[in-house]
């Protein structure tokens, strides 16, 4: 599927901000209209390959403002579960319980579900095992660690993100 | 305030370095592939972290500390992924060895 005319422009102007920011020259003008030069063949090879798609460059955000809110909250539990795995790892007992858990994701688009399995997998201690469908397998190094997915804070969050109209 | 912002960078550093060295030491200890892989995460998520973190604080609100943003995004966005292609990849085979489960008898192994 052939993306349409904004998807274009919404590439270009993607392309030509990272390269703006990456090479920092603000005031060459040779070496800009070089920068907005390979921007252009960028967008026009990607959109020759039919590599533009609303699925890879979303130009309307698919996601609430709400994750303005939910990085924090994901970074503080990544903290979390790093010091705990950590005293875990440290412990001369070595007090595991690896666990595998199947999960009900209630996202129903494919991003919302994308982003609840990476969130689980970038937590130190949870890793997810397999994605298909309706159901989630994750490996949990503690049993602990599986419980607290199993009472669904993530999920939650990860549901409120998505937009009824995507 | 530079000695402030030097002390929080060289924390930040030592910190990132701890948590390298307590990923390393679990993918020693720990008893399987499964579980080595958590130990992997402590690497990619605050050991790489913190690093960046300090030497964002050393380079300042320049380009430099948005190169190192960008950076510390995409590793955070596709070290999940390449964890979770491992993990599938590793159970897919039925000749490799299952994961090791705890059963309901605590192990009593040191």
């Amino acid at each position: 599927m052939k993306g349409t005319l904004s998807h274009v422009i919404s590439l270009g102007l993607f392309c030509l901000g990272l390269w703006l920011l990456l090479s920092g020259f603000f005031d060459n003008t040779f070496l800009l209209s070089l920068g907005v030069l390979s921007c252009i063949l960028v967008t026009w090879v990607a959109w020759r390959v039919e590599a533009i798609d609303p699925e890879e460059h979303p130009p309307h955000l698919q996601l609430g403002p709400q994750i303005l809110l939910y990085w924090p909250w994901l970074l503080k539990q990544v903290v979390l579960s790093n010091i705990d795995v950590t005293r875990r790892i440290l412990d001369p007992k070595l007090p595991i319980s690896p666990t595998l858990i199947q999960l009900k994701p209630s996202q129903h688009s494919d991003l919302g579900r994308v982003i609840y399995a990476n969130s689980i997998t970038l937590t130190p201690g949870t890793v997810t095992a397999s994605l298909s469908g309706d159901s989630l397998m994750v490996h949990a190094l503690t049993r602990s660690g599986a419980e607290d997915l199993q009472k669904g804070d993530m999920d939650r969050w990860v549901t409120v993100l998505e937009r009824e109209t995507s | 305030m530079t000695w402030l912002i030097d002390g929080l960078s060289g924390l930040a550093l030592l910190g990132g370095m701890f948590f390298m060295i307590v990923g390393g030491i679990g993918m020693l200890r720990l008893p399987d592939f499964y579980t080595r892989l958590h130990a992997a995460g402590i690497i990619d998520t605050l050991g790489a972290g913190l690093i960046l973190l300090g030497l964002m604080l050393q380079a300042g609100w320049t380009l430099i500390s948005v190169k190192l943003l960008l950076i510390l995004l995409f590793l955070w966005f596709t070290s999940p992924t390449a964890t979770h292609a491992l993990v599938r990849a590793a159970l897919s085979d039925p000749e490799n060895p299952q994961p090791l489960l705890y059963e309901e008898t605590p192990p009593s192994k040191p």
